[in-house]
């Protein structure tokens, strides 16, 4: 990566591995241990899909608190702290900083998400279940993870870039909250019988990200299959929506005072 | 005539204030100011004068109310500008995960140099500013001044034409002051524009071609600092000793100070040779007789207090 962008995530990424970010990798996996040992005991003929359920709940829910709270002070912390002045003093645009700070760490997530998705696989291995075909859902299931876990640090950078970290974390939980439950919202207008407010749940349901499609963990645990077009769907739905989102943050931050 | 390196034209700020009912509060005040090549120019003014809005302008880091800048003929909104600056800020803080090397390793890597040149680079300025020692230590473990050195070097490593320091001797110990001096010589000795705010006037009157004084945002005069002030002579002041038994004459008594044997008497230029006589006549032993003019400082604190009645003046009117 040797683009401006790319500097700037690379710093992004390194940053989060000397704040000690990944330490969460521990706790993950002294959680798969713990469950293959519990399960290996209590349970016969479900080990497969409690530890699926389990370690693909624990991917997304860690992923997610990471997405969060790394992403609210991406932008916030560098203003705070100051260290923003000596860097656009450099040849750098502001939409590629920003773009930099998305993709490192983008970068950290990936490469949390990639080493859970292991601890995962060594604990199904540890149960003593060969590996079959159905656990391709598997993989479909942690790179849905990976897309709404982009679609989250779009939406707190970007609230990141014009509010405090605070007011982000619970802007970004709000969307992600009315996002997963999208669907319900939409049948709860139609239901109604007002205009109103089934155009406002309507408006809702297109404005904030579609989450509800990207959960797939049951049928991955229960090893159903994934449709392909719902992984194409939900690519072209993502990278249209992040684009969209950092544009949106490009347009605030570029014109923003750094005080 | 080569056209100004820096040129700045009627730059204004404005900040909102209020949360409810928004006020507009001028920082800075239709500044217009042209620097030249190789100059060193020091931006003086008290706290909240508009030193820092300036440089934050110039840099990108905030946008004009009204007004332009250009830094070597290209607008401040250029970002390819920013290839020929370099900038430290006032209180520089950096990401103190990092070590020294690797802070200017990233910060070279927004130079267009091949690997083995920015190497090169970082080694020779953690050397230049005295921090080759505490290279691999990370910057939470750095003092202030040793924050500051690498600030210094940041903002000089990629041989940038203009380079602009805001507050670099704030904070710092006497021989770091001296560290700083030097290196803001070293880079005029190279040829490079230096455009730095102090207020720290001895510093201003050692190291800058000109200084510009910047008072309540507004710019109260440019010039050399000894064209900044009078040159005539407000008085003279007499140093001398007394031998023993002897005194002066009431008048000069009372005029003069004492401390440890030795008076010091400051008179009018037109009096001197008739306080020389009374002198004389005291059988004292001068020591010295300097010319007394008002410095930079006096200029300084002079525009300082008027603007501070001025406003002083509006407040009450206003009530």
């Amino acid at each position: 990566m040797n683009t401006l962008p790319g500097t700037v995530a690379v710093n992004t990424f390194r940053e989060a591995v000397r704040d000690r970010v990944l330490y969460n990798l521990i706790f993950f996996a002294l959680l798969m241990i713990g469950a293959a040992i519990l399960v290996g005991q209590i349970s016969i003929g479900i080990d497969r899909m409690v530890i699926i359920n389990l370690g693909l709940s624990a991917i997304s829910l860690i992923g997610l608190v990471m997405a969060i709270f790394i992403g609210v002070s991406l932008v916030s912390k560098e203003i705070e702290k100051r260290t923003l002045y000596s860097l656009l003093a450099r040849p750098i645009h502001r939409w590629q900083f920003l773009a930099g700070k998305y993709a490192g760490l983008l970068l950290t997530l990936l490469v949390n998400t990639v080493f859970m998705a292991i601890g995962l696989a060594a604990a199904l291995f540890y149960v003593g279940r060969p590996f079959v075909r159905g656990d391709a859902t598997i993989v479909v299931a942690i790179y849905f993870i990976l897309l709404e876990l982009a679609l989250v640090t779009a939406l707190a950078l970007l609230f990141s870039c014009y509010s405090s970290p605070m007011l982000s974390t619970l802007f970004t939980l709000g969307v992600y909250i009315t996002g997963v439950f999208a669907q319900d919202i939409r049948r709860a207008g139609e239901i109604s019988q007002s205009v109103a407010v089934e155009f406002v749940t309507r408006a809702i349901y297109y404005l904030v990200p579609n989450f509800h499609n990207f959960n797939v963990i049951a049928a991955a645990a229960h090893g159903e299959g994934v449709p392909f077009a719902l992984i194409w769907q939900n690519t072209l739905y993502t990278a249209v929506y992040v684009t969209l989102v950092l544009l949106g943050a490009t347009a605030v931050f570029s014109g923003r005072d750094l005080k | 005539m080569a056209a100004p390196i820096i040129e700045i034209e009627g730059l204004t700020k404005d900040y909102p204030s209020g949360f409810w009912r928004k006020r507009w509060k001028r920082s800075l005040d239709h500044l217009t100011l042209h620097v030249e090549d190789g100059e060193v120019f020091g931006f003086l003014g008290p706290n909240g004068a508009g030193k820092t809005t300036t440089l934050k302008l110039l840099m990108g880091l905030i946008f004009p109310t009204e007004g332009t800048a250009r830094v070597r003929g290209r607008s401040i909104d250029d970002v390819s500008m920013h290839r020929e600056i370099g900038y430290l800020p006032e209180h520089p803080y950096f990401y103190d995960y990092l070590t020294a090397r690797e802070l200017l390793d990233y910060y070279a890597r927004f130079s267009e140099f091949s690997a083995a040149e920015r190497h090169a680079r970082v080694e020779k300025f953690l050397k230049r500013v005295g921090l080759g020692s505490a290279a691999n230590v990370q910057l939470r473990k750095f003092s202030k001044g040793m924050l500051q050195r690498a600030g210094i070097a940041q903002a000089i490593l990629h041989d940038p034409k203009v380079v602009f320091l805001d507050e670099p001797m704030s904070g710092l110990d006497p021989v770091g002051r001296r560290e700083v001096r030097d290196i803001i010589l070293e880079l005029k000795n190279e040829g490079k524009t230096v455009f730095f705010s102090t207020h720290i006037l001895s510093d201003a009157e050692m190291l800058c071609d000109r200084v510009g004084v910047l008072v309540g945002g507004k710019l109260q005069g440019v010039g050399p600092p000894r064209e900044m002030v009078p040159v005539e002579v407000h008085s003279i002041e007499i140093v001398f000793e007394l031998p023993d038994g002897r005194e002066l004459p009431q008048r000069m008594a009372a005029q003069s100070t004492s401390i440890g044997g030795r008076y010091r008497l400051s008179v009018p230029e037109e009096d001197v040779y008739a306080v020389v006589d009374q002198l004389r006549i005291a059988q004292a032993r001068i020591l010295s007789m300097t010319q007394v003019r008002p410095t930079l400082e006096d200029y300084f604190i002079r525009l300082v207090g008027q603007e501070r009645a001025a406003t002083h003046e509006a407040e009450v009117a206003l009530r």
